[in-house]
């Protein structure tokens, strides 16, 4: 009885964060065969993703994800991390899903596999002639997480490791509301400490107050914060985030960002959340252009005092955010603060800009806070593959962004 | 002293969970150029003892260390080296002497501290607050790699299955004369692909309870239990044993009727040993010269001499001759405790002299100790060991120099790895297997 054939897969590294490359390879492949790589992840809402790409093996039986072409599956070309942003529910899994962790102390897990053939359904039927199980972690070890229940402020702080002090962020979400900490985790797993906020509950403030005092409450909770240099505190935002960010930037005689980022935001307050539908799913792009041409309705961004970075999508079907980007581009050119501006606005790009290598959805179930206990599809926007780029590239351009004004020696260039 | 406000020391470990015979970089940045620097590691080992290890660096032009190119100037280890900050861990000062780093425990990493530190520094780390520091887990077991107690047959061992449906090759892992079941070896071997059955043979619960050793038999049942496994692909097994688990390794590979080993692994052991004995006779064997022990001036016990001079006499040692599958022999040359070297050189003869020394394959590293473990370990000179003979803890001469006994801990790895991917697997297209973040 000979010994055993099975191909060879290694994947690196097998616990690595969110945003760290994979490197994928199989050997001992008999030459030239046709074979399929496979990602499976089971979530916490108990649903399955998977992701796969079709490949042959060259004539030393080998494949590497990010060297070879991938001909057919979810993602085609030279993708090396196409097996994580390429994922999508698998057939027969309900509508509407969004992958998101919510408990960031324990890691993603992806079963790795590789099928013989190009196989594109039915992989819980066969068996694959080889699999690994890799860990995919928001929080580096060493990260703290600690609970924050003080001055009426709820979160969760995440310091990185080591005695600090640390620039801190304030980091915050949008109209879906709840604590989500992925981000602020990764952050802090790249040096900064950030509280991710909860102050969208519906329970708890209503939809058009966002109050003022509970954000410059949160700033100066991280500022403060014995291991925080507390003229390195910035702010960012999605969506409705990043409308809260700009409001603060601009406004608070109390609290000065060192920077903002702004991803996937508009300048202007909303009044309440009405909807159009279409298709079934709810678009809100369109409601708020018309708000553009009244300046009461938007934030003063004239009066912003720090470097800000926006981050948007050219498809972003929930927000205007191309238009906002030209219009708060225009008020800061005007009131001479313009040279704090940079922006990034990708192609074929939605709303949803996440940590990179994050599945793209183009319309997801949304449980609007404020709107009762409606649950409508929301579309997004983006096409997968650009925006799985756009992720890609914006995280770089925001931890580099991050790093140059908050960790840099030199101060940020000054208003004019 | 640097303005710790104006400029913050960056430090980088990559990866930062990682399997323990990964390489890691360790980078530092934004340090002030031309600048002192320490860069410390820390370990609080499952006994409660700190384990640590530091190299002395100076930033180049853009204040930057990178601890895989620059050299280090001093500390535990010196000269550019990637990992000295692991394999040169030794008990911080004031620790008791004669400790020895094993992690029992698989299933959750080791966690080291890596720090940076102002100035060249060699003592009082605790009482100083570090630039930066970071913690990096280093594990044993790759994720998915299952943990399986196995009790049926009277057995005291552990089986560790790779993750994916198999079957994979299998291995029997045995350790030497302090009995215990050690696993680590064995779930990092199954973190590479092959299904590995850690074994207790000294200590089992059966013998802790009969007071009885084990016989030849035990071996043999645990072989079964690989080669009936579902999963494990019964014509593809191997052995692999170090210091009196040689002893064993090579009685089987030679004589069992029941073990078919696809090839077998011996590390710092023998082949000198009474051919008919039990597991009893062997042992007894190796008492019987104890007036040959020699004591170091530090007070060390060097047992090496116990089996030696190697016997011509057929009775006393494993008929190598009747070898029939690969075997790769790792010895260390300063091994104080076995003589292994002597006994290589012997086995090689015999081999030579039978017609199957082709099988045949000798590592010998010179100023190497005794205890070769997987890499990075760190070195153990000597450290307190409970003589089987005399239940006594007693401090054991190890042997070996920490820089060599590392370094041939890595290559000797990395040489097993490939020596048991080429025996265990299919050998139609082996080409160069990927072990190149190693």
């Amino acid at each position: 009885m000979s010994p055993p054939t099975s191909p060879i897969l290694s994947v690196q590294p097998t616990r690595g964060l969110v945003d760290e490359k994979l490197k994928v390879v199989v050997e001992s492949l008999p030459p030239g065969s046709p074979v399929t790589l496979h990602s499976l992840h089971h979530s916490e809402d108990e649903d399955y993703w998977e992701a796969f790409g079709h490949y042959v093996s060259d004539f030393r039986g080998m494949v590497s994800v990010s060297e070879d072409l991938s001909f057919g599956g979810t993602y085609t070309g030279k993708e090396d991390m196409g097996l994580l942003w390429s994922m999508r529910p698998v057939p027969g899994s309900r509508k509407g899903l969004r992958l998101r962790k919510m408990n960031v102390c324990s890691p993603m897990l992806h079963n790795i596999s590789v099928y013989s053939g190009h196989v594109s359904e039915g992989f819980r039927e066969q068996t694959p002639l080889t699999s690994v199980l890799v860990e995919r972690w928001y929080m580096a070890p060493g990260v703290k997480r600690i609970d924050i229940m003080e001055k009426g402020v709820r979160g969760t702080l995440f310091i990185p490791p080591g005695p600090g002090p640390f620039p801190g962020l304030l980091d915050m979400w949008g109209g879906g509301g709840g604590l989500i900490e992925y981000r602020s985790a990764l952050l802090a797993s790249h040096g900064y400490v950030s509280l991710a906020m909860d102050y969208f509950n519906s329970q708890e403030l209503e939809s058009a107050d966002l109050e003022f005092k509970y954000f410059e409450t949160a700033f100066n909770i991280i500022k403060e914060h014995p291991q925080v240099i507390p003229d390195r505190v910035g702010m960012f935002g999605l969506s409705l985030g990043s409308l809260v960010t700009m409001h603060v930037a601009a406004e608070s005689t109390i609290v000065k960002p060192r920077c903002c980022i702004c991803v996937s935001g508009s300048h202007f307050y909303p009044n309440t959340f009405f909807c159009i539908a279409e298709n079934n799913h709810h678009v809100w792009r369109d409601m708020w252009i018309h708000l553009l041409d009244d300046p009461s309705k938007k934030v003063d961004v004239g009066k912003i005092n720090c470097p800000i970075l926006l981050v948007n999508g050219k498809d972003d079907q929930n927000v205007p955010a191309d238009e906002c980007a030209e219009d708060i581009a225009l008020l800061m050119n005007a009131a001479g603060n313009g040279h704090l501006l940079s922006r990034v606005l990708y192609p074929d790009t939605g709303h949803l800009i996440e940590p990179p290598y994050s599945p793209h959805f183009r319309a997801s179930n949304f449980k609007a806070a404020g709107v009762a206990t409606k649950t409508v599809m929301l579309l997004w926007g983006g096409q997968t593959k650009p925006h799985s780029d756009a992720q890609e590239d914006a995280w770089r351009k925001i931890l580099s962004f991050l790093q140059h004004n908050l960790y840099s020696s030199t101060p940020p260039r000054a208003k004019l | 002293m640097m303005d710790r406000k104006q400029c913050i020391v960056k430090l980088f470990v990559q990866p930062s969970r990682g399997l323990v015979d990964e390489k890691f970089i360790i980078l530092v940045q934004k340090a002030p150029p031309g600048y002192q620097l320490t860069v410390h590691a820390l370990h609080k080992c499952e006994d409660g003892h700190s384990w640590e290890a530091f190299g002395h660096y100076i930033s180049n032009a853009i204040g930057t260390v990178n601890v895989s190119e620059d050299p280090s100037l001093g500390g535990t280890y010196s000269g550019v080296e990637q990992m000295g900050l692991l394999w040169s861990l030794r008990p911080v000062p004031g620790s008791k002497p004669g400790l020895r780093l094993r992690k029992m425990n698989v299933q959750i990493p080791m966690e080291v501290t890596i720090s940076v530190y102002q100035g060249h520094q060699t003592e009082g780390f605790m009482d100083q607050v570090p630039l930066a520091s970071v913690v990096v887990e280093r594990w044993y077991m790759a994720p998915g790699v299952s943990r399986i107690p196995i009790t049926e047959d009277g057995l005291t061992a552990t089986l560790f299955l790779p993750p994916g449906p198999g079957p994979f090759p299998g291995l029997l892992d045995l350790w030497g004369g302090g009995g215990q079941l050690v696993e680590y070896r064995a779930s990092l071997l199954a973190s590479h692909g092959i299904a590995s059955l850690a074994l207790d043979y000294l200590t089992p619960k059966i013998t802790m309870e009969t007071r009885k050793m084990v016989d030849l038999q035990y071996f043999e049942k645990a072989y079964k239990i690989l080669e009936q496994h579902p999963q494990v692909h019964g014509s593809s097994i191997g052995m692999l044993g170090l210091s009196l688990g040689t002893s064993i390794t090579l009685k089987m590979a030679a004589y069992s009727e029941v073990m078919k080993l696809r090839c077998a692994v011996c590390i710092s052991g023998s082949h000198v040993q009474p051919v008919d004995g039990s597991m009893e006779d062997i042992l007894k064997h190796f008492n019987k010269n104890a007036d040959r022990t020699r004591v170091s001036e530090e007070n060390e016990f060097i047992w090496r001499d116990l089996l030696l001079p190697v016997p011509s006499d057929l009775a006393f040692k494993v008929d190598m001759g009747r070898l029939k599958c690969p075997l790769l022999v790792v010895v260390g040359e300063d091994d104080q405790n076995w003589p292994a070297s002597e006994s290589a050189m012997d086995m090689k003869e015999m081999m030579e002299q039978a017609g199957n020394s082709h099988l045949l394959t000798v590592l010998s590293y010179p100023n190497a100790g005794h205890l070769i473990e997987p890499p990075y370990t760190p070195h153990a000179r000597a450290s307190l060991f409970r003589s089987m003979a005399t239940r006594e803890k007693m401090m054991a001469l190890w042997g070996g120099e920490t820089a060599a006994h590392s370094l041939a801990q890595e290559d000797a790895w990395r040489k097993l790895l490939v020596f048991l991917r080429e025996n265990l697997y299919s050998g139609t297209n082996p080409g160069t297997p990927s072990l190149s973040h190693l």
